[in-house]
C-alpha cells in the first residue's frame, strides 16, 4: 500500500474505533468489557516483569552516569533530581513504550494477521459482527488504560533503581533521597509523561491493529506485517515524543 | 415472500486484466439447494464471496431476498447478514475461543438470548453435526473435518433462512459426508431453508442438489456452461460437463498436451523451424 493510502486507512480506522466506542453502544452494540479486561491482562499485566527490569536498569545506569559526572563538580547530591526529571519526562514513557511495542504491539499484529489469513475476520463480518468492535476496540481500550499505568509503575521502579545507587555508593539516606525527588519532580513532569504515554498508546495500538488487519499472503505476510508494525510504531513514537517535548518546552 | 431468494444478473469480476467471473446469471428459489460445481480455480469461491457481499463486483447485480446488495450501505448489509449463515471451507473458527463459544458467538453477539438458552442451543447444534461433548476444546485440538462441522453448526446457530456452504464435505469420511448431506436435506426440505453449496463431491451433489450450475474451465472460465436440475445435468450434452461429473482424467479438459505443445511450453516460445527437438 502506498503512503497516502496507509494514512487514509489509519484515519478511517480511527473513525470506526470512535464510532464503536461512542455511537455503537447507543444502538445496542455494547463494548465487550470482558474482552477489554482479557486484553488488559495480555497487553499490560503480563508486561510488568519486563517493564520492571527495563526501568530498574535505566534508573541504575542513569544514577551511575549522573553520579560520575556530577561528583566532578561536587554536585552529586543532585543525582535524585536528574533521575526524577529524566525518568518522569522522557525515559519512563519512552522505554515503557518500547517494551510494550516489542511484546504487546507485535503480538496484536501477529494475532490479527493470523486471524485475517485464517478467514476468521471474514467469518466475523459474515456473522454481522464488526471486526473493529469485536477485536480492535477491546485492544484499543486495554492499551489506552494499561500503557499509562505501566508508565507510572515504571517511573517508581526507575526511581527505586536510582535509590540503590544513591543509598549504597553515595551514602545518601533514604529520607533525603525521597525529599530530593519530591523537590525536583513537579507534578507537571509527571503529567507530561502520562500525556505522552496516552499518545504513545494510541499510536502503538492503531499501528499494530492496522498492520494486522491489512495482512495478505499467508505466514510470510504475517511476519512482514509484524516487522513493519514494530518499526512504524517505534518511529511514530519517537516523532511524537519530539513534538510533545517541544510543546511542553515552549508552553 | 415471492420471487427468488438469490438473483444474480450479468455478474462480472475482474482482478486486474484477468476476468474471473464473466457474465454469470442465475437465480435460486426458496427451499432450493443449489450446487455450484466447477474445477479448481474456476471462480466458485469468488462467486460465493460476491453473493455474501464480501467482495464487490466489477459490474452486474446481486439481489438477496429481493434487495440489491452491491450498492447497499454496510449497516444494511449487516442487517441482511443476520438472515444467512456461511460455512467456510476450512471452518474459519476463532482460534482463541472454544468450540462451544464459537457456535455461541452469533447468538451472544446478535441476539438477546438468555445464557442458559444459548448453552442449550449450542448443545443442540453440536448434536446435529455429531460433536456432542467437544464444547470445551479449542479448534486447534480437533481435526480438520471436525472443525468444518463446527463451522456448519455455527452457520446454522441463528436458524438462518439461507445457508452458504463452501465444500462442506471435502476431507470428511463417507459416513460423516452422509450425515452432513442428511443435515442439509433436513434443513432445506423440512425447514424450507435455502442452501447454496459449493462442492467437488459428485455423490453428495446429486444427493442434495435441486438445481445445479457448473462453471467452465480454460477458455470458458468464469462463465456458466451448464445449468439445470440434477437430471438435466446428468444428461447434459456438453462433454466438459460429462467429464466432470464422471470424473474422467482426460477429455475436453486435457490431462496431457500433445508432444509439440509440450515442447512449446517448456521452451516458453514456439519451436523454431528446421530445428530438431
Amino acid at each position: 500500500m502506498s503512503l497516502p493510502e496507509e494514512f487514509r486507512t489509519f484515519f478511517s480506522l480511527n473513525g470506526s474505533i470512535l464510532y464503536w466506542l461512542f455511537v455503537g453502544p447507543l444502538h445496542g452494540q455494547p463494548i465487550r468489557l470482558s474482552a477489554v479486561f482479557q486484553q488488559m491482562v495480555r497487553i499490560g499485566v503480563q508486561a510488568f516483569p519486563m517493564t520492571t527490569l527495563t526501568s530498574l536498569s535505566i534508573g541504575l545506569t542513569l544514577a551511575m552516569q549522573g553520579a560520575q559526572e556530577l561528583s566532578r563538580m561536587g554536585a552529586s547530591s543532585y543525582v535524585p533530581n536528574l533521575v526524577a526529571v529524566t525518568i518522569l519526562r522522557e525515559l519512563g514513557p519512552l522505554l515503557v513504550g518500547v517494551v510494550v511495542i516489542g511484546r504487546s504491539g507485535s503480538a496484536v499484529t501477529a494475532e490479527l494477521g493470523t486471524m485475517k489469513v485464517g478467514e476468521e475476520i471474514e467469518a466475523l463480518e459474515v456473522m454481522a459482527i464488526n471486526p473493529v468492535r469485536f477485536l480492535v476496540v477491546p485492544r484499543f481500550l486495554a492499551m489506552l488504560i494499561m500503557l499509562p499505568v505501566l508508565t507510572v509503575f515504571g517511573n517508581y521502579i526507575g526511581m527505586a533503581g536510582g535509590w540503590t545507587i544513591c543509598h549504597f555508593t553515595l551514602d545518601m539516606n533514604t529520607a533525603a533521597y525521597i525529599q530530593r525527588l519530591l523537590e525536583a519532580g513537579h507534578p507537571m513532569d509527571l503529567y507530561s509523561g502520562i500525556i505522552k504515554s496516552f499518545v504513545f498508546a494510541w499510536l502503538i495500538i492503531l499501528i499494530s491493529c492496522q498492520a494486522g488487519l491489512g495482512v495478505s499472503g499467508g505466514a510470510e505476510g504475517v511476519g512482514q506485517a509484524t516487522t513493519s508494525s514494530v518499526v512504524t510504531s517505534i518511529l511514530a513514537m519517537l516523532v511524537a515524543n519530539a513534538i510533545l517535548t517541544a510543546l511542553f518546552f515552549f508552553l | 415472500m415471492s420471487g427468488p431468494v438469490i438473483e444474480v444478473r450479468d455478474l462480472v469480476r475482474k482482478f486486474g486484466p484477468r476476468t474471473v467471473l464473466d457474465g454469470v446469471s442465475f437465480s435460486v428459489n426458496k427451499g432450493d439447494t443449489m450446487i455450484i460445481m466447477g474445477g479448481s480455480g474456476c471462480g466458485k469461491s469468488t462467486l460465493l464471496r460476491h453473493i455474501i457481499g464480501a467482495m464487490k463486483p466489477t459490474s452486474g447485480s446481486i439481489k438477496l431476498f429481493g434487495e440489491e446488495i452491491t450498492t447497499m450501505p454496510q449497516t444494511k448489509l449487516e442487517q441482511l447478514r443476520l438472515r444467512f449463515g456461511m460455512n467456510f471451507q476450512f471452518g474459519a473458527l476463532l482460534q482463541s475461543l472454544t468450540v462451544g463459544e464459537n457456535v455461541a458467538l452469533p447468538l451472544v453477539e446478535n441476539s438477546t438470548v438468555d445464557p442458559e438458552i444459548v448453552d442449550l442451543i449450542v448443545k443442540m447444534k453440536l448434536e446435529l453435526v455429531g460433536l456432542t461433548g467437544f464444547e470445551n476444546l479449542k479448534p486447534a485440538e480437533i481435526s480438520g473435518g471436525m472443525r468444518k462441522r463446527v463451522g456448519l453448526a455455527r452457520a446454522v446457530a441463528l436458524d438462518p433462512e439461507l445457508l452458504f456452504s463452501d465444500e462442506p464435505t471435502s476431507g470428511l469420511d463417507p459416513i460423516m459426508t452422509a450425515v452432513i448431506d442428511r443435515l442439509t436435506l433436513d434443513l432445506t426440505r423440512k425447514l424450507d431453508m435455502t442452501a447454496v453449496v459449493v462442492t467437488h463431491d459428485m455423490t453428495s451433489a446429486f444427493r442434495i442438489g435441486t438445481t445445479m450450475i457448473m462453471l467452465g474451465a480454460g477458455k470458458r472460465a468464469g462463465t456458466i456452461i451448464a445449468q439445470g436440475t440434477p437430471d438435466e445435468i446428468r444428461n447434459h450434452r456438453d462433454p466438459e460437463v460429462q467429464q466432470f461429473i464422471k470424473g474422467e482424467p482426460d477429455g475436453p479438459v486435457p490431462l496431457k498436451l500433445s508432444p509439440e505443445d509440450y515442447i512449446d511450453r517448456l521452451l516458453g516460445h514456439p519451436r523454431q523451424k528446421g530445428v530438431d527437438y
